[in-house]
């Protein structure tokens, strides 16, 4: 399967190397070099390039390309999973994935990467069982083991891959048992001028923080769990309970994970509760353009929206923008065209509004006027879509478990298109008229 | 010199006494491998320490010798006795891991040691030994691959394991051994079925692609009886919707259980957190499944589009091929479609080619819509994409064919000249369709030859007009005239079809274009490029009749304006589902080394008794429990081969968490709804006495649907409830299809608020409704507590006078032991048995389920039956009703 890993950083170097099977020259990654020189952006390099003897499956993560080198027939989303299942090892094990923190930890990541993977096939990719084989670096054991000459190697044997719920390693014990649930729900939404929506969906996942001593069997429900429309579990959630009873029930992993993914109907009404009015226009001949943009709430139900932050890719004939905002601030970059206002909190009294002028090239032609705007914010304690946790009971233990639920909401995709619908054009009333025209 | 002596202080810190120093030393070394440098040098240095105590200079000698045992292998050879003696070791994570590295040693003078190793560890105790040894038959193949008939022999073994760690490794083992040997999967398809879903991800993609194929030569094409004689191309080419027309002289099909036992394995898996998988069931489903049924991959591949880019990437891939063969499937999710101006290029490309592929007449007007915003884009290779999807809806779909070209028209006015002139190549492929329609457009283009410069633009417009010219006979000659004039500046490209445009004006309207077309040849035949100079004197032999060009020039005409075949604009991913989909070889359309075919559906089924096994039945239901399916955690089948061994294993017991009492066989069902006058759906209920989680005054009813009808059941769902104040209901989830033949279960919650008052709904389908109503025997509307005998005596001496009541009775002739009586009265009502320290009496507790209200029942027996049951209840009307049932079942 995965003969071979490589690590390249965003200048093009290779700084990590990693066989399973024969030694394969790194010289292979030139195919990749060429394809990442053909593509424009570095997210257009395609995830998968053929060669010569190999195939080339690579994904990119903080600005690191890792590309595993594969020899025949192989699922490309099985690599591809497996690839983005080690970054997200990685950034467990070392709190952020930087080329710095790998080349740090370069032993423990190739300890790691040893157990992942036998003979390219992966072994041990849960991370209770990693962690159980292989102890996370801290500060004070780095300096512990340093003075004592002790390792990070677990002199435990992977007695997680014997268990009959690997994903979840034996004999933990805390004194305070805690379990915190995270609901975070995502708008993906395009909205056209005039504020109505064009498609919103709502994504969501609980992540979950559990602590708790010894077996616990937890089981969550929902007060509308018919809200979720499409899910998707860990493997630790029970699916006939869920099919029958609409309930979570489950064994948990130890520390971080994710529990549960979910996208909420698409037939229910989405709420959208930012608004936007802008209106940027170009004057032909001159060389400025005016910019209004103003933001407001909407649907919010009674909560704050925090965090805004709008951008947006200003045409490429824009020399320059002079913006006044009445809250935050604004950065223009005259390289990338990109504007990006940092918004903080609206207050619906006195909504924040970025007024002003921009220059243009001059004597360059009009651009198209009301470019695309991106819009992210945050709003506390609200899920968007209603869904709300019932309860949360544990059995299998007998201590009581302090329980925490927090809900979120965040902009996902969400964007502001320049038109509004329906658009001129295409639509065949426009057709005939045309037609009489020509002839 | 140098190099003789580098590592010098390496090799100090390796022979050193001191752990730390050597561990010290081989973090560097690893360190160094990784950054790839060459470490080899070190060989014999390093390999000394293979024995070492501390575990972690242990791994890491491991990972340095299996980098370099290759190259080394004499050396190699001295740590393989360290491996040996870890074969025998009676720790099994040791043997597992002496045999992970002793394999993973490429030399091949060991090749009789690994093949003595795996077929040992092969039958070792435990499974993960046995997972070990699975894992180390590719890596002896790929070392030797004469082997491959005694590997065979070991593979045979490991699929009959009936062990969920050894499944996924042995199957992968099998992919890449003997892929072909189809035969060694038969005695073992049932039990891979239904392991499945408690194999680890990784190997669930594995198996599940293996068995695709495996079912693809076992079973029937569950469509035959839909596209003719299974003719590919015939219901490929179009969503025939009318099914029934044609009842052929062919056997009805029946769906082999086995074929369907896996369709329904898979499915719960379309859920798992691993895209991987998804797909893997996603193409199950594509290329095993009836039509009716695969629908349901849409909404799980839809999902992975919100995933990584590159998983999105492969999947939208996917997504393509399938949409040109099932367009409806995901037509619903038409707007998940949509392209944000985030997306990388390649990401946004793939997204144009799902959605061109969805369009239909019905949405072709919102597609349009959408591809009008997308021109707008600073994209500029997404704006060429965009246009050219234009084109192809506009092939496809004849009635909007004019407004795409009207559309396309108004383009040829946009300021980007890269917009234009992909407009241009788009529109002469329309006209090409219906020219005598279009001269006006093809005279607007002929206008855009005096502003347009990219090449290929100016190329399409010159050949158009050149092709038909007759629409055009005032403007073609000028157009040729104002070529003539820039042809030395022009492209080559363009230079060509100037010569093209000059021969065909030549032809038909020689009198105006004589000298013209002369003098373009003329200024041709000394161009740089000899393909251009060589056209022109091709064309010239050929045109201007000559003594010696004789017989051709007289076809020339033939030759030049010859009605050509509107060009196909069709989707690269057009039959890209001959390959398996998921596959690497589907996304790069060319068969990647080591890729299986899919073959064709068989013409008769081979004999499925093949997959029959004999097994003892206590073995064999043990066999299919698995945790998931049934919530009874740990199926003693995974313990089962591993030693009873000193490693920590958490087992609760069972009773912990199932706080169940009644036995669910004593569990009495009632029946809704008759086979009868449900027209085929037959609906059982049964009070199932869990506790109904999201609501705890509710009783928990578990309805059991049963199709027996012909075709499918769709949207079961309950409406229209009617009840008395109080009452509530919560319903089922609906069942979205119930196939013919196929049962499923649901579970409601009913508050009778303590009432034996019934609850009145409508059972709906997506064609009938059906009355139905619910009503609990009194026994049923408690819940079981648990009581000690002091609690109970307590309780009972605060419920006296009115609240109790005692009959006298005599009891049953086989319900004389306190047993069957126990069993009587629990069966009779949900309540569980509270302890007791006279043997003459039984004493049962419960409350209500809804107000909570005590419920305690007695039964003191005394000589020759005679007994006397007494009921203390705050509810006087539950008290006398429970009375009344507890009594007859006592007594007869």
């Amino acid at each position: 399967m995965i003969h071979s890993l490589f690590l390249i950083n965003a200048s093009g170097d290779i700084f990590l190397e990693k066989h399973w099977k024969s030694v394969v020259s790194r010289s292979v990654c030139d195919y990749f070099f060429e394809a990442q020189e053909r593509a424009t952006e570095p997210e257009n390099v395609p995830p998968v390039i053929p060669t010569p003897h190999h195939y080339l499956i690579s994904v990119l993560r903080h600005h690191i390309y890792f590309v595993a080198v594969i020899q025949s027939e192989v699922p490309p989303l099985f690599v591809i999973e497996f690839l983005h299942r080690v970054v997200d090892t990685f950034q467990d094990y070392f709190g952020v994935c930087t080329e710095a923190a790998i080349k740090d930890n370069v032993v423990v990541v190739y300890e790691l990467l040893e157990e992942m993977l036998d003979n390219g096939f992966p072994l041990a990719t849960e991370s209770n069982i990693l962690k159980e084989l292989i102890k996370p670096p801290t500060i004070l054991r780095t300096m512990v083991n340093t003075i004592t000459g002790s390792t990070n190697v677990g002199e435990q044997l992977p007695t997680g891959q014997l268990s009959v719920v690997p994903w979840r390693r034996t004999g933990v014990k805390y004194t305070n048992n805690e379990a915190y649930f995270d609901v975070v729900e995502e708008i993906d939404a395009i909205i056209d001028k005039s504020g109505s929506t064009i498609t919103a969906e709502i994504q969501g996942v609980i992540d979950a923080c559990v602590k708790l001593t010894g077996m616990p069997d937890l089981t969550l429900s929902f007060m509308n769990p018919r809200l979720l429309d499409d899910v998707s579990f860990h493997p630790c959630v029970r699916f006939k309970r869920w099919e029958a009873e609409r309930i979570l029930s489950f064994i948990p992993p130890d520390g971080n994970f994710r529990l549960l993914s979910y996208h909420v109907s698409s037939q229910n009404l989405v709420a959208i509760p930012v608004y936007v009015k802008h209106n940027i226009t170009f004057r032909e001949g001159s060389s400025q353009g005016r910019f209004d943009l103003t933001l407001g709430p909407k649907q919010t139900m009674g909560k704050a929206v925090e965090s805004v932050l709008v951008s947006s890719q200003l045409p490429r004939g824009v020399l320059n923008a002079n913006l006044n905002p009445s809250q935050g601030t604004y950065t223009f970059d005259p390289v990338t065209k990109l504007l990006t206002w940092d918004v903080g909190k609206i207050n619906p009294q006195k909504l924040p509004s970025l007024k002003g002028t921009m220059s243009l090239q001059a004597g360059a032609s009009k651009p198209d006027e009301n470019p695309t705007i991106n819009i992210q914010f945050k709003i506390q304690q609200m899920a968007i879509s209603g869904l709300k946790v019932n309860r949360l009971d544990m059995y299998g233990e007998k201590y009581k478990p302090f329980k925490g639920i927090k809900y979120m909401t965040k902009a996902g995709k969400f964007q502001i298109c320049p038109y509004n619908t329906p658009f001129t054009g295409f639509s065949l009333t426009v057709l005939t008229n045309q037609i009489h025209v020509f002839r | 010199m140098f190099s003789s002596h580098r590592h010098d202080d390496l090799k100090e810190m390796l022979d050193s006494n001191k752990d730390s120093l050597k561990l010290e030393a081989m973090k560097r070394i690893v360190a160094m491998i990784a950054r790839g440098k060459n470490a080899s040098d070190l060989f014999p240095a390093v390999v000394k320490n293979v024995a070492c105590k501390n575990i972690e200079v242990k791994k890491l000698v491991y990972v340095y010798l299996v980098r370099y045992a290759e190259e080394q292998q004499d050396l190699a050879l001295l740590s393989i006795s360290t491996f040996q003696r870890g074969l025998k070791d009676p720790n099994q994570l040791i043997r597992a891991s002496a045999l992970r590295v002793l394999s993973s040693i490429r030399v091949t003078i060991i090749v009789p040691i690994m093949m003595l190793a795996i077929k040992e560890a092969a039958s070792d105790m435990s499974p993960y030994v046995r997972k070990t040894a699975a894992h180390a038959i590719p890596k002896l193949y790929s070392l030797d691959p004469e082997q491959k008939d005694q590997l065979i022999e070991v593979i045979e073994k490991l699929l009959a394991d009936k062990t969920t760690l050894v499944a996924g490794s042995v199957v992968m083992a099998f992919e890449e051994v003997c892929p072909e040997r189809i035969d060694l999967i038969h005695k073992n398809y049932r039990k891979l079925c239904n392991l499945l879903i408690d194999v680890e991800e990784w190997g669930q993609v594995v198996i599940i692609n293996m068995l695709t194929r495996y079912a693809r030569t076992q079973f029937l094409n569950p469509n035959i009886n839909e596209g003719g004689s299974g003719d590919k191309t015939f219901y490929g080419s179009d969503e025939d919707e009318d099914e029934d027309e044609e009842e052929k002289e062919k056997k009805p099909y029946v769906m082999d259980p086995d074929h369907r036992l896996l369709l329904r394995n898979t499915k719960p898996l379309l859920q798992s957190r691993n895209a991987a998988v998804v797909m893997a069931v996603a193409q199950l489903y594509f290329h095993l499944a009836p039509k009716a049924e695969v629908g349901v991959i849409a909404k799980a591949l839809v999902r992975l589009l919100r995933s990584h880019s590159e998983v999105q990437y492969v999947v939208l891939q996917n997504v393509a091929t399938m949409s040109i063969k099932r367009r409806g499937m995901f037509e619903p999710y038409l707007k998940s479609f949509y392209i944000r101006s985030t997306d990388p290029t390649q990401i946004k490309v793939l997204k144009l080619e799902v959605l061109t592929n969805l369009a239909n007449e019905t949405n072709i007007s919102t597609i349009l819509r959408e591809f009008q915003t997308y021109i707008k884009s600073m994209d500029k290779d997404f704006v060429a994409a965009t246009i050219q999807a234009i084109g192809r809806c506009a092939t496809n779909i004849s009635e909007v064919r004019d407004t795409c070209l009207n559309g396309l028209v108004q383009l040829l006015s946009n300021r980007d000249e890269l917009v234009v002139a992909e407009s241009v190549v788009v529109i002469k492929k329309l006209l090409q369709m219906q020219p005598e329609k279009h001269s006006d457009i093809i005279k607007h283009m002929a206008k855009l030859t005096d502003n347009i410069q990219v090449p290929m633009a100016r190329a399409s417009i010159l050949w158009l007009i050149g092709e038909y010219c007759e629409h055009v006979p005032k403007i073609a000659p000028d157009v040729l005239r104002k070529m003539a004039k820039s042809f030395t500046n022009e492209e080559d490209i363009v230079k060509l079809q100037i010569i093209n445009l000059a021969a065909k004006l030549y032809l038909t309207n020689s009198k105006q274009t004589k000298l013209l077309t002369q003098y373009v040849l003329n200024l041709a035949k000394y161009d740089q490029n000899y393909d251009i100079r060589d056209r022109a004197r091709f064309i010239r032999q050929l045109i201007v009749p000559t003594e010696k060009s004789g017989a051709l020039s007289k076809y020339a005409k033939k030759l030049f304006l010859a009605l050509k075949p509107a060009p196909v604009l069709e989707s690269p991913f057009k039959d890209r589902d001959h390959f398996q989909l998921g596959s690497l070889s589907h996304l790069l359309n060319a068969k990647a080394g080591g890729y299986q075919e899919l073959p064709d559906w068989p013409e008769a089924a081979p004999d499925p008794s093949v997959r029959n096994v004999e097994v003892k039945e206590s073995v064999r239901a043990v066999g299919t429990v698995t945790h998931r399916d049934t919530g009874a955690l740990w199926g003693p089948q995974r313990m089962e081969g591993s030693e009873s061994c000193s490693f920590p294993r958490a087992v609760p017991q069972r009773g912990v968490f199932l706080q169940t009492i009644a036995p669910s066989s004593a569990l009495k069902s009632y029946e809704l709804l008759h086979r009868i006058t449900g027209e085929g759906l037959s609906v059982e209920y049964c009070f199932s006495r869990q506790p109904f989680s999201p609501d705890a005054n509710m009783v928990a009813v578990q309805m059991q649907f049963t199709n027996s009808a012909s075709s499918d059941t769709k949207n079961l769902h309950i409406e229209d409830v009617k009840l008395q104040s109080g009452m509530r209901v919560k319903e089922f989830p609906e069942i979205e299809l119930l196939p013919a033949g196929e049962t499923a279960t649901a579970v409601m919650g009913i508050d009778f608020c303590d009432s034996t008052q019934a609850a009145n709904f409508q059972l709906c389908t997506h064609t009938r409704k059906f009355f139905v109503s619910i009503q609990p025997p009194v026994g049923e509307l408690m819940r079981p507590v648990f009581l000690t005998e002091n609690e109970f005596k307590k309780e009972q001496g605060q419920l006296m006078g009115m609240n109790e009541i005692t009959e006298k009775l005599t009891l049953d002739v086989k319900c004389r032991n306190e047993h069957a009586i126990v069993q009587r009265v629990t069966t009779a009502a949900n309540l569980s048995r509270v302890p007791c320290g006279s043997d003459k009496e039984c004493r049962f507790a419960g409350r209500t389920v809804t107000s909570g209200s005590l419920v305690l029942v007695t039964v003191a027996t005394k000589e020759e039956g005679a007994a006397q049951l007494t009921v203390n209840c705050e509810k006087m009307v539950i008290g006398t009703m429970l009375v009344k049932d507890i009594l007859q079942a006592l007594t007869q």
